[in-house]
């Protein structure tokens, strides 16, 4: 009964709180950043509650991508032998990223309509529903990144260690980019509940346009760049980012193929500085987009309690 | 005194689909089909609630208590206006509301805490107070969806009062659990109240309000009508209730209370004497109806409540007098409120009633204290 006795304690928070029509981009950072533990509480149960009863538990979240990851060596490297040598690592290091991008944003687009119950009921910052979904996708990433580490560390794969700080950059803007994209589609499907089955195609289509499993060099540049439809292709914000990941990962740009004895090749061989100014403009971009889905949430959330 | 909630100019407005296109195909189909129609669910609300206060807020159904209150907890933005709130604030509107049923009752705590804003280490130090006010230990590690919906609620209401928020916020959630438990919410209630915390309790039961609260906002349809001490804004909300049976009922509401007598010319009397009420009607037309008393004492105890049904009264159309007779009344020194009410004996709508219709000042000289005297014999 005595626990209760000590109301003050809090109340060091003495700003006060505004409720109003709209809240302010400023607050809601704030707010955001206020309630970490509770983004925090959120992810854990999030990844708790998806292996929970399952025999293997943990071990899906990095069995499955390899169950891709084998499927598409099949089909790229055995199969239709697109020559690339050590195929497997620049395979793993582009669907790394994009695994995470799409878990991230299919799983972020339903979740303010699934968890109409809570949002009914209790106050919070309901981006912190999104981003709770972002956070475990970004877990399971680290997990599956550690395992590509790993990897090329075992086979001796020739990293190109030196840059690899732009992985970090890249991978903030990764997630920014998740982060927006969840966002902004969580606030969208509670209006229009279609939304949700259309990125489900939406992100099949942008699997394609991004080079993960095909060069993008070797494929692509050639007759996108006759065409004039190179810059078209890089409006894509996630094409970067993967290059990025498979340039210092997979190394060199340039390789032999193993099926013709030509040089082929794979990756823009563009110099250090090239890809840490590509990598600082998708950074900006992806603050700038962000912050915009922080907008349009704010300006559908009034109405999401009568709507759901 | 500061105030802890101010709510200023605050309106709300949902839009009514008459026809609902919610899928792509359809908006894209109908673009213009399918009025929508505005809906001010909440008009111009106005007050303030200073630090330590409990105010209730009363209104029947639709009347927009919960969407004020969903408002202030943050569920909900206003459409205009805006309200400032000093100090954390803990919601009891739908109990159990962020359970994982998944989770244990263990890992809910936290994260529910989490929700109310705590941190992790806040919850550590009153985990052991939430657990023995829920009365589940034996269960704290089992998964939530294995409990009863009682349990369910017990936990959470648990968490909610034992996070010591500053502003508590309580939307008719004491109509749950069993008695024992209302009373020991109750009884939190109070303590909350002594230690100086500010409460907004959003009800229909005027017995709540009136246990509890120091101070009353009505509302009607969305337009509040009453800010004021809690037996005014009863009053108020009586009438309100009143001047709703015409637009519903068939029959219209020209019964009225019209002035309570008694033949001594005083209330005033002594314990175990007779008090006789004579209560001035005036219909427009002939109805059988039951005669409706309320006591209470002046802090706004219940000290009964009857309804006469065995022997309705006739009213004729015009003047009418009914007379009420009290005998041997057992109360015990002090002032009670009498609240008369006429109540159609067929149906039970309210045809007309009078809140504080009289105010009977009781004397006694014995030595026992308290409401009534219960008469008793010892022996050995």
């Amino acid at each position: 009964m005595d626990a209760a006795a000590s109301p003050p304690e809090r109340s060091a928070s003495t700003a006060p709180r505004i409720v109003s029509a709209r809240t302010p981009l400023g607050p809601r950072l704030r707010n955001l950043l206020e309630r970490r533990e509770l983004l925090w509480g959120l992810i854990v149960s999030d990844i708790r509650i998806k292996y929970k009863g399952s025999a293997l538990g943990l071990i899906w979240s990095m069995l499955s991508p390899a169950l891709t990851l084998a499927t598409y060596y099949l089909v790229f490297s055995v199969f239709l032998k697109n020559g690339i040598p050590g195929f497997v690592v620049y395979l793993f290091a582009g669907l790394v990223v994009w695994t995470m991008f799409q878990t991230a944003v299919s799983t972020s687009t339903g979740v303010i309509v699934d968890r109409a119950g809570l949002v009914k009921k209790v106050s919070f910052p309901r981006e912190i529903l999104a981003l709770s979904n972002v956070g475990a996708s970004i877990f399971y990433f680290v997990i599956q990144f550690a395992v590509l580490v790993a990897f090329v560390l075992l086979i001796g794969h020739p990293v190109t260690w030196s840059w690899a700080w732009l992985l970090l950059i890249a991978f903030v803007s990764l997630a920014l980019f998740a982060a927006a994209l969840g966002i902004a589609m969580s606030a969208i499907t509670v209006y229009l509940r279609d939304v949700r089955h259309l990125m489900d195609v939406l992100l099949q289509l942008w699997f394609w346009v991004s080079p993960v499993v095909y060069s993008y060099s070797n494929s692509l540049a050639p007759s996108l760049h006759r065409h004039g439809l190179t810059a078209l292709y890089f409006v894509n914000p996630i094409t970067p980012i993967i290059l990025t990941f498979q340039r210092v990962i997979y190394g060199a740009p340039i390789v032999t193929s193993t099926t013709s004895g030509l040089p082929l090749h794979v990756l823009p061989s563009w110099s250090l500085s090239t890809f840490a100014t590509m990598n600082a403009v998708i950074l900006a971009v992806a603050i700038v987009a962000f912050l915009v889905a922080l907008v349009i949430f704010g300006r559908l959330e009034g109405n999401f309690e009568s709507e759901l | 005194m500061s105030a802890v909630i101010e709510v200023s100019g605050v309106a709300k407005q949902f839009k009514i689909h008459h026809e609902r296109h919610q899928t792509l195909k359809e908006r894209i189909l109908h673009p213009r089909s399918g009025s929508t129609e505005l809906f001010d669910a909440l008009v111009d609300i106005n007050f303030t609630v200073g630090e330590g206060e409990t105010v209730g807020i009363v209104g029947h159904n639709g009347s927009g208590k919960s969407t004020l209150l969903k408002c202030i907890c943050g569920v909900l933005k206003p459409s205009s206006g805006q309200i400032r709130l000093r100090g954390s604030l803990a919601a009891l509107l739908e109990l159990g509301a962020g359970f994982q049923p998944e989770l244990s009752g263990r890992d809910n705590v936290y994260l529910y805490g989490s929700m109310l804003g705590l941190s992790r280490r806040m919850v550590e130090r009153v985990f052991d107070d939430i657990v023995d006010f829920s009365e589940l230990a034996h269960f704290i590690d089992t998964p939530v969806k294995f409990y009863s919906s009682g349990m369910y609620v017990r936990l959470a209401f648990a968490v909610a009062v034992n996070v010591a928020p500053e502003i508590l916020v309580v939307d008719e959630v004491l109509a749950v659990g069993d008695e024992r438990f209302q009373a020991k919410c109750l009884d939190r209630i109070r303590l909350f109240q002594r230690e100086g915390r500010t409460i907004l309790l959003v009800t229909h039961q005027a017995d709540t309000v009136r246990a509890v609260c120091d101070r009353a906002i009505v509302l009607d349809h969305g337009i509040q009508v009453a800010d004021d001490t809690v037996g005014e804004a009863l009053r108020i909300f009586r009438q309100r209730l009143l001047g709703d049976v015409p637009a519903r009922g068939a029959i219209s509401s020209t019964i009225q209370i019209t002035g309570v007598t008694t033949p001594s010319g005083s209330f005033d009397m002594r314990r175990g004497d007779n008090l006789t009420f004579e209560i001035d009607v005036t219909s427009d037309h002939a109805v059988s109806a039951n005669l409706v008393t309320e006591v209470f004492t002046r802090t706004g105890l219940l000290v009964s409540r009857s309804d006469a049904q065995a022997a309705p009264v006739e009213i004729r159309p015009g003047e009418n007098r009914i007379q009420v007779e009290w005998r041997s009344v057992p109360l015990l020194d002090g002032v009670y409120e009498v609240n008369l009410g006429l109540v159609e004996a067929s149906g039970g709508t309210v045809l007309a009633w009078r809140e504080r219709a009289a105010a009977v000042q009781v004397l006694y000289d014995g030595r026992a204290t308290g409401v009534v005297e219960i008469e008793s014999s010892v022996t050995a």
